[in-house]
């Protein structure tokens, strides 16, 4: 399929989600702070379900820090204070009623360097089951197991050797069985924090396959540092500047007709 | 052409020498470091070598039936009472007819060992046959005649400045004549336990106390040390208390060893009322002290734990309970394990704290539970340099080089733990 037919079916699918469904995540004038320094300004943003929204900008922009808002796993940091408010279907997960556990099961990630448990390839993708009961018997987290590393596309490559620890994989390999891990659980958000920074193009080139796949069935948000990945495989881009949202819109609207100047200045290759 | 490479750089020789010197210096106090060690090793196991062998005294002994068993009745209860240190007296006196006088006769029976009478009795319990025969049998020697066959007694010198008298010497060296002295491994020095009599005194009862006293050690303050370094690392909010807290931890590890032997006297003894010279009460002391070493250590292995595995289990929904003993835990295993070794080593070696429970006494039985006295061996090493004879002189060195073979199973055992656990990220 060319780049430009990818596009305008991507354009369909816009077009026909956008107006009937909500926005999965919405998210409302957030603040983040790290200590005293302020990290995120009134970040305002809706993400459509299943498509894929990628936040795009200069390091240091706060993009991860907002992708981390999403799971809380910057509650994990002492000194990280986030305030506003983050919907994901209707729910403040901010609410001091929400479970973070919970939430981490449905909000799944991938992070930028390939972390499998240093066990079993099996053991990699049967732990998210296994502690969220998601399996019941011992041939139904062995389904869910091959289910998961098929969507994934790793299991032609490791069927005989599902025993072999998770670390002897290559890194493209490693990051498959990375995102297997996190869909095994079903969530229904994936954020993927620079999946493909420690790849090389062909592992790369596969890592954005898969994640064209994934939208049919989830949510995925990604943070990446290359704007050719932007445009290939998302439908929303975002693209944060010191903090701040400064563009946010179709990704073929904002690489091809940016309102921002900045924008343009960013994906020209002028700041960054 | 030129030589770019030769032509650059004029400060270039100045610099190799510099690490060569540097080089030079870190080989020597390398060499000096272990020549030290080979010194001291090697002087404290020659001295010990003496202690691995014993002297025995050949004896033909005559069971008289009449003397043993006057009815005949051949009655276990009768033959444990009978008098066998006659026995063992009277063969003396066959071999050294000569010998007249209390004084003189005192002195020969005193060439073997107090323990030949229960060697006999043991013997004739084994095979009650033997009233009635004669025989010939191996006595363990008396620490004296030990050391004057291991050479450590100066015949050269006068009478009155050496240990034995020239009757001795004489007697001894006409056995040796007679081919009735020999050298034998000492293997009950591995299987006894302590005596006031050199010859007799063993490692065993020491060698118990401190595996016992060791275990009640590891089995308390492992899992409290892990739990604290866990709770501590993964779950305590961090703010003025934990930092209150790990300031006192690491201090507590530098706090002189007799500190926690008072504190055990104090609290264990006087306010529980716990049975004193016990390893229970030593093992309790060492594992006080014991405790803060392995907390720090489990802490920093925790700490090498990538965060990258903690994010990994928390973004696919552990808790943090999961994540720590799923998966940080298991990974810091291997250091745990290393500083808990480390921390039971030192414990092994200390002497100050089981000093002020008590774990000094002379202390013949061998330990069979934590709730008999027992000492340790360190203690025993203490004990032994403490006395006056010169068998024991031996007997230290001895005790010391097993406390070292202990010491380095106990770092090997670290050591490949460490290897066989350990995984990489």
């Amino acid at each position: 399929m060319s780049a430009y037919a990818l596009q305008e079916a991507d354009n369909e699918v816009m077009a026909a989600a956008k107006p009937e469904t909500e926005p999965l995540i919405a998210a409302r004038n957030v603040n983040v702070f790290y200590g005293d320094k302020q990290a995120l300004f009134d970040i305002c943003l809706d993400v459509p379900e299943k498509q894929v929204t990628s936040l795009i900008g200069p390091s240091g922009c706060g993009k991860t820090t907002f992708l981390r808002c999403l799971n809380r796993m910057n509650d994990l940091i002492d000194i990280c204070r986030v305030t506003g408010d983050i919907t994901i279907g209707g729910k403040n997960i901010y609410d001091p009623d929400v479970d973070v556990v919970a939430l981490r099961a449905q909000v799944g990630m991938v992070f930028q360097k390939p972390n499998p448990f240093p066990k079993s390839i099996f053991e990699n993708v049967a732990y998210g089951l296994r502690i969220n009961g998601l399996a019941g018997s011992k041939g139904e987290l062995k389904d869910s197991v091959e289910r998961s590393l098929k969507q994934a596309g790793l299991i032609d490559e490791v069927y005989d050797r599902l025993e072999a620890p998770g670390t002897s994989l290559s890194g493209g390999q490693q990051q498959r069985l990375c995102i297997a891990r996190a869909i095994a659980v079903e969530p229904k958000v994936i954020l993927m924090d620079e999946p493909c920074s420690a790849l090389d193009p062909i592992a790369t080139a596969r890592i954005e396959e898969l994640i064209d796949t994934l939208r049919e069935k989830f949510t995925i948000i990604i943070v990446t540092h290359s704007m050719q990945q932007a445009a290939r495989v998302s439908q929303q881009t975002a693209f944060f500047h010191l903090g701040y949202l400064v563009e946010y819109g179709a990704t073929d609207t904002i690489f091809t007709a940016p309102s921002d100047e900045r924008t343009e200045s960013y994906i020209t290759g002028r700041i960054g | 052409m030129t030589d770019i490479i030769k032509a650059s750089l004029p400060g270039l020789p100045r610099r190799h020498a510099a690490e060569r010197r540097f080089q030079l210096y870190g080989k020597l106090a390398i060499t000096m470091a272990l020549g030290f060690l080979v010194v001291m090793i090697g002087m404290i196991g020659v001295s010990s070598i003496g202690a691995f062998t014993q002297t025995q005294i050949a004896l033909s002994i005559n069971f008289d039936s009449d003397s043993l068993d006057p009815e005949g009745t051949r009655d276990p209860a009768t033959l444990a009472q009978a008098n066998y240190s006659s026995l063992e007296k009277a063969a003396l006196r066959e071999v050294f007819p000569q010998v007249k006088g209390r004084r003189d006769k005192r002195k020969l029976y005193g060439l073997v060992s107090s323990s030949a009478q229960f060697t006999l009795q043991n013997k004739v319990a084994a095979n009650p046959a033997l009233v009635g025969t004669t025989g010939k049998f191996w006595f363990v020697a008396s620490d004296d005649v030990d050391q004057l066959v291991k050479g450590n007694i100066d015949a050269s010198l006068p009478e009155t400045s050496r240990r034995m008298s020239d009757k001795e010497l004489g007697w001894v060296e006409q056995l040796r004549a007679s081919g009735d002295v020999q050298r034998v491994a000492n293997v009950s020095f591995f299987t006894s336990g302590d005596s006031r009599e050199p010859e007799l005194a063993g490692i065993l009862s020491a060698v118990m106390g401190s595996a016992l006293s060791l275990l009640v050690c590891f089995v308390l303050s492992f899992p409290i040390g892990i739990m604290a370094a866990i709770y501590l690392e993964e779950f305590a909010p961090r703010g003025r208390w934990s930092d209150l807290i790990e300031i006192n931890i690491n201090n507590l590890a530098a706090v002189p060893s007799i500190v926690f032997g008072l504190l055990g006297l104090a609290i264990l003894l006087n306010t529980f009322g716990l049975p004193r010279s016990t390893p229970l009460v030593g093992g309790m002391v060492l594992a006080l002290m014991t405790l803060p070493t392995i907390i720090i250590a489990s802490r920093a292995s925790l700490r090498a734990v990538p965060p990258s595995i903690r994010e990994a289990a928390l973004a696919i929904g552990a808790s943090e309970v999961q994540t720590a003993f799923h998966h940080i835990a298991p990974l810091a295993l291997p250091g745990m394990l290393t500083g808990a070794i480390v921390g039971m080593a030192r414990a092994l070696g200390d002497t100050a704290p089981l000093l002020m429970i008590g774990m000094v006494a002379f202390i013949v039985d061998i330990p069979a539970s934590i709730l008999e006295p027992a000492t340790a061996l360190p203690v025993q090493i203490f004990l032994w340099a403490d006395s006056p004879e010169r068998a024991f002189l031996e007997k230290t060195s001895a005790a010391i080089m097993v406390l070292l073979l202990f010491l380095v199973l106990m770092n090997l055992a670290a050591v490949l733990l460490r290897k066989k656990f350990e995984r990489r990220f």
